[in-house]
Formats: structure tokens, C-alpha cells, sequence
């Protein structure tokens, strides 16, 4: 970065006026995951925002700071939609309330609020859940379920029981269990074939969205909200160690396209892994950052227990990336790189 | 023999001022191991202040015949034969408790909290006052371990003192919860116990800074807390 002398052009940005954006780049995920499941995804939105609002002001009331500037900056909002994007649509109020409430009061503001939080909130909130609840976080409605919208407001509000209709597996993890169950003896473009559970790419329905993800990412790369690195070296890690599994024995291994259009992998590299306050902040550290990510994430999910991986990579990743920014600090300008 | 100020001052640096758990943060390994319920946290710390109280007499009265230079491998001789006493009356009388605390009983041996009192204390000073010394760091570590613990099975299962039956056959875990709380995990497994141990030493910072800005003194110095295991 070079530094000029005065006079300087004002940029028109404010952290209110940042995640204002990046909620609107959100919409696009938000809509195609509302026409995938209806709108129980919007009833989550809302209740995670109150809950995050909620905290929020409590949190900021005994600390005895100013409510009005830090409620109206949105960070809170940014994280409890990703929240609620991250868990199951039909998930019952509150555990997605449990979440966000772990994730504003312990993750963000024990740390001391916006800007000091060493772990992205949200995943943290996802990493609580899946943790404790497993159960419940593993029950995702399955596609082609049509409840009405009271029905999906009665089972969120925990009024009506929650049916094994209720309880499918996400692609994701439906592959993993078919293929581990099987021992070898199933391929996965039989698994594919299968046109209830998939679609054109990954799962069926559940690929739009993510696409829904990548558009408003590459929106908000065009506004400069963020830099390509992250993304690129997410995406580019997770292509290199699927592809090479997939070409060593595609049986066995879905293609690249499937894991990049499967899960939280497109949501994690464009808003989650971007985040400028638990991420890395010099150019070769976010590529080391957001590499990190989609290795983790692949290995995670492919090998580890659980669904997905993109939660436990980008918590492993905020945990390295003091010590990553440490090593990549540019060299001074003027002054000769020793390395 | 002992004067009444030095009782007040030992007991309240062991109950309170010099907290094993919430102020010197010593024995983290068992804090986090055992007190997934009340019942095991308190059993522990009637064990260690068994060890502590025994250890405390023994090496104070020996601590002008121990030469200084060989005085650790001295203390943890002395220490392990009395927790291995311990060990074995644990396991002949609570046979089931015994199978729950399994390897942390044995374990007392190399806990830093029975060492430092030892080190620290003991065996610097007379057996009446090391005893006591002893009794009341096991009384706090009782307190903070029964408290943690009872917050984490209550957080965790909804119950409170799970396992009583172990030790009084005749009494039951209470429910306190609705039989339809879904448990919260996370406190039972370590995180729990970290995010919870925190937010006690965090409770306890505040009741020091409360109590000096009533005293309208300067606070006291920020709590060291060296950290072992």
C-alpha cells in the first residue's frame, strides 16, 4: 500500500454501509434457498436478527457503550444471516437462537465487539450447534417437501412434531454415507444418477443456491468489498485436491464441480473465509488463508465425521492467521525484499 | 501453636484470595476432566484435601530433615505413597465413584496444586499451620470444582448432583430442568468447562474491582495467572 500526502479523496464507506452490501449480496443465495425450501429460511433470518440484535444490545448496555452507533453498524445482521443460512431451514427457533446468542455474546463481544473477535462468529455459532445438537443440525428437510407456510412456521416454533420427513441429509453427507456404507462397491456416478437426491452439478436444487452464493460474491468482488485472493485460493485449493482424488479414482471421489456446488463451500469462500476481521490482512497471507480453507474444508468433509467442513476449516484457519500475517508482511517500500 | 489472624489469613487465601482453581489456575487437567458433574468435582477435592491436609503434616514435620537439593523427589514420595493410601480406599468403599474418577485419583500425585502448596507452604512452615494450609486450598478447589461442575450438568443435562447414588445409594440425581431439555453438549465436553472456568475467574475479577472501588483504594495488581498442565 503506498501512502500519498494530503489531499485525499474522500471514499464513500462506512461499516454500516459495507454490510449493508453484503447483506444484499446475500439476496441472491437468499432467494433461490427460499424457492428451494419455502419460507421457512426467511422465518430463520428474522428470528436470528432479533436474537443478534437482542444480545447485541444487552451486551453493549453492560459494557456501557453507545447503542444506537453499534446496533445500526449491520455487523450483527451480516453475521446472524449467515447463521441462519448455515443451519437447517426447518431447525426449531431456538436453536438457531442458542447459536446467535454464543456467537455475539462469546465470540464478538467477550472479545471486546466488531473488529476484535479472533473467530468469525458465525462460524463459531455453527461449530457450538453441530457440537451439542447434532441431532437437530443434521436434519434438513428433504427436497420436493412441501409444507405450507404455517406448517413451517408451526414445526420452527417446535408446535407441530418434527416428522422423519423433516430428517433427510444434506448431498453432501447422503454421498459420504452411501459411500462409506458401501465399502467400495458403489460408484459414485450411480449415486448421481440418482435424480431425487441430485441435480445437473451437486445436490438437486441445493446447486442453484449455491450459484446464488457465487453471483452476489462476484458482485461484491466488483464492488471491491473484497479482494480476489481469498476466494481464488479457496476455490482454486478445493478444485486441486478434488480433482487430483477425482482423477486418481473417480469412483470413489466426486468431480471438483460437486464439492464447489455442495454445502457451505461457495458461502465459505465468498463471505465467510473473506471476513477482514478473523482473516488474514496481507495479500500472500489471505491466498495462505483461503487455500487453508478449501484443503481443510475438502478434507474435512470427505474424511472427517461430520457433514460439512467449512465451519471447522475457517475456525482452524482464524486460529493461524495472526501468525500467517506475521510472516507475509510485505517488504517496506523502498526497501529490498531479504527473502 | 496458631493465632487467630493466622487462621483468618490462611483460610482466606485458600477459600478465596488465592483460589487453586480461579487464581492460580492450578490442576487444570482434572478441573476439566472431572466435573462434568457436582458430585465428581467434590469427591476429587475431598480426595486431594485428604492428600493435601496428610502431605501437609508429613513434610512439615520432616521439612528440617529433608536436604534442600533432593527436596522434590522427597516431596512426590511422600505425596504418592499417601494418594496411592487414597487410591486404594477410593476403591475399596466407593468402587463405582472410583471407576468414574479412574486414572485422576492416581493422578493427585503429579496435580501442581498438592507440589506449589507443598513448595510454597509446607515446607516452610510448622505442621499445624501446613495442615490447615493444606485443608483450605482443598476447600477452595471443592467449591469452585462442585460449582463448575453443577453448572455444567445443569447447562449440560438439566440435572444437578448425577452420580450421588454412587456415594449415598439411597439418594437420587435431582431433575431440575423439564425432562424435555435437550441437553446443551458443549458443557459437558472440555470447551464447556473452559468457556465456564472463565466466565468464574471473570466473576471473581469483578468482585475484587467492585469490593476496591467501594474501598475507594487502587484496585490490586492484575491476578497473575500462570498456567501448568
Amino acid at each position: 500500500m503506498m501512502f500519498a500526502p494530503a489531499p485525499y479523496l474522500l471514499k464513500d464507506v462506512s461499516v454500516s454501509k459495507v454490510m449493508a452490501q453484503v447483506c444484499l449480496a446475500l439476496l441472491p443465495g437468499i432467494v433461490a434457498y427460499a424457492w428451494l425450501v419455502g419460507p421457512a429460511i426467511l422465518f430463520q433470518l428474522i428470528i436470528a436478527s432479533l436474537a443478534a440484535l437482542g444480545a447485541e444490545a444487552v451486551m453493549l448496555r453492560l459494557q456501557g457503550k453507545p447503542l444506537a452507533m453499534f446496533l445500526t453498524d449491520g455487523s450483527a445482521i451480516v453475521s446472524a444471516w449467515l447463521i441462519a443460512l448455515t443451519f437447517p431451514p426447518l431447525a426449531p427457533w431456538w436453536l438457531v437462537v442458542t447459536g446467535t446468542v454464543f456467537a455475539i455474546v462469546i465470540a464478538k463481544q467477550l472479545y471486546g465487539g466488531l473488529g476484535q473477535n479472533p473467530f468469525n462468529p458465525a462460524m463459531i455459532a455453527f461449530a457450538v450447534c453441530i457440537v451439542a445438537f447434532p441431532a437437530l443440525m443434521s436434519q434438513w428437510p428433504s427436497v420436493g417437501l412441501q409444507l405450507s407456510v404455517s406448517d413451517q412456521l408451526q414445526v420452527i416454533l417446535g408446535l407441530m412434531p418434527r416428522v422423519d420427513a423433516l430428517s433427510g441429509a444434506t448431498p453432501l453427507d447422503a454421498m459420504k454415507t452411501a459411500l462409506k456404507l458401501a465399502d467400495g462397491n458403489v460408484e459414485v456416478s450411480h449415486l448421481l444418477a440418482n435424480q431425487d437426491l441430485y441435480g445437473n452439478f451437486a445436490g438437486r436444487g441445493w446447486e442453484w443456491v449455491a450459484v446464488g452464493y457465487l453471483l452476489g460474491g462476484l458482485w461484491m468482488w466488483q464492488r471491491k468489498l473484497i479482494t480476489w485472493h481469498v476466494p481464488t485460493a479457496y476455490v482454486a485449493a478445493l478444485v486441486a485436491i478434488s480433482g487430483s482424488l477425482w482423477l486418481y479414482n473417480p469412483a470413489q471421489f466426486a468431480n471438483p464441480l460437486f464439492h464447489l456446488l455442495s454445502g457451505g463451500a461457495m458461502l465459505g469462500a465468498f463471505f465467510i473465509a473473506t471476513d477482514p476481521v478473523s482473516g488474514c490482512t496481507t495479500p500472500r497471507g489471505k491466498l495462505i488463508f483461503g487455500a487453508g480453507c478449501g484443503l481443510l474444508a475438502y478434507i474435512i468433509r470427505v474424511f472427517g465425521g461430520y457433514p460439512d467442513g467449512v465451519a471447522f476449516a475457517v475456525l482452524l484457519m482464524n486460529l493461524c492467521a495472526p501468525v500467517i500475517d506475521l510472516l507475509t508482511q510485505p517488504p517496506i517500500f523502498g526497501m529490498k525484499d531479504k527473502s | 501453636m496458631i493465632t487467630r489472624d493466622e487462621f483468618k489469613t490462611i483460610a482466606g487465601n485458600g477459600i478465596w484470595k488465592q483460589n487453586t482453581s480461579i487464581v492460580q489456575i492450578l490442576g487444570l487437567c482434572p478441573l476439566l476432566a472431572v466435573t462434568t458433574n457436582a458430585v465428581n468435582g467434590i469427591m476429587l477435592s475431598l480426595a486431594t484435601i485428604l492428600v493435601m491436609a496428610l502431605s501437609g503434616v508429613a513434610i512439615a514435620s520432616l521439612r528440617n530433615l529433608i536436604p534442600h537439593e533432593i527436596r522434590i523427589p522427597v516431596f512426590i514420595l511422600i505425596v504418592a505413597a499417601l494418594v496411592t493410601v487414597v487410591d486404594l480406599l477410593f476403591n475399596a468403599n466407593l468402587h463405582a465413584l472410583y471407576l468414574v474418577l479412574g486414572i485422576f485419583i492416581p493422578l493427585i500425585v503429579t496435580n501442581c496444586i498438592v507440589l506449589a502448596r507443598v513448595e510454597a507452604f509446607a515446607a516452610k512452615n510448622p505442621p499445624l499451620q501446613s495442615t490447615l494450609d493444606g485443608i483450605f486450598m482443598g476447600v477452595g478447589m471443592l467449591w469452585t470444582l462442585g460449582l463448575l461442575g453443577g453448572m455444567r450438568e445443569l447447562l449440560g443435562n438439566g440435572t444437578l448432583f448425577g452420580g450421588i447414588d454412587m456415594v449415598f445409594p439411597s439418594l437420587h440425581p435431582i431433575q431440575v430442568l423439564p425432562e424435555s431439555y435437550p441437553g446443551f453438549l458443549l458443557a459437558l465436553l472440555p470447551p464447556g468447562a473452559f468457556i465456564l472456568l472463565g466466565c468464574m475467574i471473570a466473576w471473581k475479577n469483578w468482585m475484587e474491582a467492585r469490593a476496591a472501588r467501594r474501598a475507594q483504594t487502587k484496585p490490586p495488581a492484575p491476578v497473575a495467572t500462570a498456567g501448568c498442565h
